[in-house]
């Protein structure tokens, strides 16, 4: 069908759905060329697909992990299009929440501010908009970077054992037993307040436990018979390490993973809260809060009064946490070795 | 010999039939099975894995979790001549005979004993559960002793005797928690495990007993795990696997000490196993499991001298025996998936014999009658009248 | 038990294993000294003969499991040589093996390949079957591309399955097939030498049947070399050549197959085989029962490590370690009182 007589490894086994068009890379004389061609006959599916559906399967017949999925997706939707929902004042600085006023009494939703206005007249809706761009940069850099060092530290700690072992364990010691809070502080006053500090003092607070997740779970496979023959077929160390062990391995820090990025986020939020993240107008859940911080309460006798300041993006916290958290869950209910096939 | 059926027998089994439900659909894990067990006899079940042998005794004891479910079939357990079908019987009643009349030994014996416990509490649990009135009493008679050494007026003893026996009676009320009385019990169900201990080989059984499970050998741990079950004289033991993981030679001291262990305490024993060498040994009678099938059921000697079933004469011809070299005999195909057993005879896929009956119909059990008159039982339609 | 003198036997050996010992440290104490030694290969010595199966028996804690270990270099030796019939020089040079490290260990790991016992743990459970048997060929760079894949499906093809079993994984198949899929990494970098450690142990026993048919057909198709841990005597009788009997990290005895289980003379080999169950009811023999558990490989006793179980020690047994000894006819014997059991033989005491 496609004409050309020497075929490539993925070329061998075509695996698209039947009846659809599917692209092939073939290699001629160290060239790739793309060729489209029409899949007639059904192929078996790869496994690696049926293995993606049926995990996906589960996945959308658990009605938390459905839940999950939703909110993450809908905060999703929010993050992308958010210029067109609230389409950007300041062109060159998108995060830059708009204010008319210097009023610090904070406004009620009304016309031109659906979710109201907070202390100097910021508004709270394009703040909780562009917040979700700044929540998911948060939770997936913090969570990203933490992951990097914290397989790095753990599969060497893991794999090697003996002198390693005792001492990348006592780094990790001394690296968990810094104090969140103080280290933030410590940091903005040295290096000045900015969202970018906050997640440093995340990152280096936050990845012990994943040296130490995956450290755990590398010590039990390392054991197991496959890693032996591997090292018997003269695979090499690090080959086995990235081959054998860590396909294996990963899961409970991926679990741990997806649960962090919202702990992240509320932690930053926290952070915030306190005058340490963000500049005043960025565009920030846990910022907009701190700005209101003196109108949490109203005055005597109407103690709800500016609700909409604390409410509205402590709802959009909470629901992106949740979300978060519901996903974790189920990936590990899906990851279980155990349950899986129940 | 015994037939199913008769008052000889101590449990019947009638057309069990158990379902589980998974995530990808009904496993038909045992399909109508039907057999008996005599007074006094040890019963060998054979089969290889996945054909229901552990499922099968479970549910005997009324242990199969969710997703699994008894889903048909009568259990008749015959005591105090009564027999009681134990597949409707309520939890309670079914607490108070496990362990008691119908106990288990399980394959991995590290695995049957908690970790975190010392060998004492665990054999001594047996006794606290179930023998509480015979511990009572032995706590009295230690209590008369004592005050009659110290030559105690009649009246004040008799007045001590019923303190302690109300107190007792109490303690044994509050599940023998806490309190001096209740130690007194557990003390006495100590010395009862010490001597049983003794009793099953076990060298200083009082040291023994301090330890936990972790600390002991492999046949150490099984021993410790059959004085567990002959705790409280069970009329039916159910042994699965119990010598699969052991070496050879401790698996010799454990089938020796179960034979002696069956006459002593005169139980009937259910021994599953897929080692055929050992159900050579040790059983009187012997059924063959496949697929959740029963296929034959046969007195020891006449299974192996003159099997009927093509299951079981291929499994006879692929056991190694020394003198027959080269290939071995081996059985075509693979054990059927139970999501979708085959139509009719569940081997009939695998059987060199297969007829066109066999993809149709399940056969049933035919009875033939072998050398002594006993019966010798095949679900074949070969043996077909 | 020295190789040196003709160039014809060294030809035909494929290993020997000169003293070989294999001691695990245990360490105690906040700076980990080393107190004491799991003795688990104690000073083993043993010749394979090319083409041959030579099966290795004993009870859990025995050893032949290190030693298996021990010979691939997954576990350091201790003490000791083994020699490894090299191809180089035409094939009369016996290197080794235990020196070797870097690129001439790789190098060597191709020629001796290991199938284990549990089909379930030796698969890499979230690798494709078409990658966990190209490794080797990777590694190597036997093969490339469509080359890989043809070997691959070959290698299927020789153990029973399938091409198209190729693009699954491992929990999709049962335990007979998980076990080939094993035997065909092994057979991957076309090795001369294969330890098999315990393959069938967790089989049940038509497939544990087709298993062995399948390995005596490879042995003589692929003109390999076995090495059978076991400690089901019945098996290794069945597929074994020679027989050595292991106790406590020593061999004990070892002969040929037909020799040993119709006269062994070591009084451990001799209660193994007669508790071993026969499927055969009018078989009722006399089972010898061993007192007591098999002893810690920490602290083996004095003398003859057998001495503390055996019904027939005598004080010499207590005092002084027994060699192997040649009892005639390659069979070799470590014990005192191999006289007088081979004098027991005649007068037909043990026979079964």
């Amino acid at each position: 069908m496609c004409g050309w007589d020497r075929r490539t490894e993925e070329q061998e086994f075509i695996y698209t759905l039947p009846g659809t068009i599917g692209t092939v890379r073939i290699r001629k004389n160290g060239m790739y060329f793309l060729k489209k061609r029409r899949i007639v006959r059904e192929f078996e599916q790869h496994p690696r697909l049926k293995e993606f559906r049926f995990s996906f399967g589960k996945i959308v017949k658990n009605p938390l992990s459905v839940t999950g999925l939703s909110l993450i997706f809908i905060f999703f939707l929010i993050a992308v299009f958010a210029p067109v929902i609230s389409p950007p004042k300041y062109e060159q600085e998108p995060f830059r929440i708009p204010h008319e006023g210097y009023s610090v009494i904070p406004n009620p939703p009304g016309p031109g501010h659906p979710f109201g206005t907070t202390t100097k007249q910021y508004d709270i809706f394009y703040g909780v908009i562009w917040g979700t761009r700044t929540a998911f940069r948060i939770g997936f850099m913090v969570v990203g970077t933490i992951l990097i060092i914290g397989i790095a530290v753990g599969s060497i700690s893991g794999y090697f054992g003996g002198i390693v072992d005792e001492i990348l364990m006592r780094v990790v010691d001394i690296f968990m037993s810094l104090p969140l809070f103080i280290l933030a502080m410590a940091i903005v006053t040295a290096l000045g307040r900015s969202l970018d500090n906050i997640m440093r003092s995340l990152i280096i607070v936050g990845w012990p436990i994943y040296a130490r997740t995956i450290r755990s779970s590398i010590l039990t496979i390392r054991e197991e018979d496959f890693i032996k023959a591997a090292k018997a077929l003269g695979s090499g160390t690090f080959k086995i390490i990235l081959k054998h062990i860590l396909p294996n391995a990963i899961y409970p820090a991926l679990i741990l993973a997806s649960l962090d990025i919202g702990a992240m986020v509320l932690t930053a939020a926290a952070l915030s809260f306190l005058g340490l993240g963000a500049q005043e107008g960025y565009a920030d859940w846990g910022q907009m809060v701190s700005l209101a911080r003196n109108y949490i309460v109203g005055p005597q006798g109407q103690p709800f009064l500016f609700w909409y300041v604390v409410t509205i993006p402590g709802l959009f916290i909470l629901f992106f946490v949740l979300g978060w958290n519901l996903l974790g869950d189920a990936l590990r209910d899906i990851f279980d070795p155990k349950l899986r096939r129940k | 010999m015994a037939e199913p059926g008769t008052t000889d027998s101590i449990l019947d089994i009638e057309n069990l039939k158990v379902n589980f439900y998974t995530y990808e659909g009904v496993v038909r894990a045992i399909d109508e099975i039907s057999f008996g067990l005599a007074n006094g006899e040890t019963l060998g079940i054979v089969g290889e894995t996945g054909c229901g042998k552990s499922v099968t005794v479970l549910s005997i004891l009324n242990l199969i979790l969710p997703p699994g479910k008894i889903e048909d079939g009568t259990i008749l357990y015959h005591e105090n001549d009564s027999p009681v079908n134990l597949v409707e019987q309520s939890d309670e009643f079914m607490r108070a005979i496990r362990g008691n009349e119908i106990s288990m030994i399980f394959q991995e014996a590290g695995n049957a004993l908690n970790p975190v416990l010392s060998i004492n509490r665990q054999v001594s649990e047996s006794f606290l559960l179930h023998r509480q009135e015979e511990l009572c009493t032995l706590v009295l008679k230690n209590i008369e002793k004592n005050l009659q050494k110290k030559r105690w007026p009649g009246l004040l003893l008799r007045y001590q005797k019923a303190k302690y026996t109300g107190k007792l009676r109490k303690a044994r009320g509050n599940n023998l928690q806490y309190g001096r009385y209740g130690r007194l019990l557990k003390r006495q169900a100590t010395e009862l495990s010490i001597k049983l201990l003794e009793s099953l080989g076990i060298p200083n059984p009082s040291e023994v007993i301090l330890r936990y499970p972790h600390e002991l050998s492999g046949g150490m741990q099984q021993r410790v795990v059959i004085s567990m079950a002959l705790a409280c004289n069970p009329s039916i033991l159910i042994a699965d696997e119990p010598t699969s993981n052991l070496d050879v030679t401790i698996q010799a001291q454990i089938l020796t000490l179960i034979e002696e262990l069956k006459d002593k305490y005169r139980s009937s024993i259910l021994f599953i196993t897929h080692d055929l060498g050992v159900v050579s040994e040790i059983a009187n009678r012997v059924i063959v499991l496949y697929a959740g099938t029963l296929v034959e059921f046969a007195r020891v000697r006449e299974l192996f001298k003159k099997p009927l079933h093509p299951y079981t004469r291929a499994l006879l011809r692929s056991v190694p025996t020394p003198g027959k070299n080269g290939r071995l005999e081996s059985i075509r195909g693979n054990v059927p998936n139970l999501l979708n057993p085959p139509s009719g005879c569940r081997f009939h896929p695998r059987c060199p014999e297969a007829m066109e009956i066999c993809t149709q119909q399940k056969p049933a059990l035919y009875v033939r009658k072998d050398r002594d008159g006993e019966k010798h039982m095949v679900a074949c339609f070969l043996y077909k009248e | 038990m020295t190789c040196n003198e003709t160039e014809a036997r060294v030809l035909s050996e494929l290993l020997e294993i000169q003293n070989l010992k294999t001691y695990y440290p245990i360490r105690s104490g906040v700076i980990q000294t080393t107190k004491n030694y799991v003795r688990a290969v104690d000073d083993v010595s043993l010749i394979l003969v090319k083409g041959e199966c030579l099966g290795l028996v004993g009870e859990s804690g025995c050893g032949k499991t290190t030693l298996g270990k021990t010979l691939l270099r997954l576990e350091k030796p201790s003490a000791g040589a083994v020699y490894f019939n090299s191809e180089e020089n035409g094939g009369g040079k016996l290197l080794d093996i235990t020196t070797f490290s870097g690129n001439r260990l790789k190098q060597l790991r191709k020629r001796m390949q290991i199938v284990f016992q549990d089909p379930t743990t030796s698969l890499n459970p979230r690798m494709l079957i078409k990658n966990i048997i190209g490794e080797g060929i990777t590694i190597y760079n036997l093969a490339r591309g469509r080359e890989k894949i043809d070997r691959v499906a070959e290698l299927l093809n020789s153990v029973g399955l399938n091409r198209d079993h190729m693009m699954r994984y491992p929990h999709e198949f049962s335990g007979g097939q998980r076990q080939r899929i094993a035997i065909a990494r092994a057979l991957s970098t076309k090795p001369d030498f294969v330890i098999l450690d315990e393959p069938t142990s967790a089989l049940d026993v038509s497939v544990q049947a087709q298993i062995l048919n399948l390995l005596i057909d490879l042995k003589n198709e692929y003109n390999l070399t076995y090495l059978f841990i076991t400690h089901h005597l019945l098996v290794v009788e069945h597929i074994s050549d020679r027989i050595a009997v292991m106790y406590l990290g020593k061999i004990v005895e070892i002969s040929r197959t037909k020799t040993l289980f119709a006269g062994a003379l070591h009084p451990y080999t001799i209660a193994l085989l007669s508790a071993i169950p026969y499927p055969d009811p009018d078989i009722r023999r006399k089972r010898i029962i061993l007192t007591g558990d098999v002893p810690n490989p920490i602290d083996p006793p004095e003398g003859c490590r057998f001495h503390p179980r055996c019904w027939l020690a005598v004080e010499r047994c207590r005092i002084e370690e027994p060699l192997l000894e040649d009892a005639g006819d390659g069979h070799f014997v470590a014990c005192h009182r191999k006289d007088d059991l081979a004098a027991e033989y005649h007068t037909h005491r043990y026979r079964r």
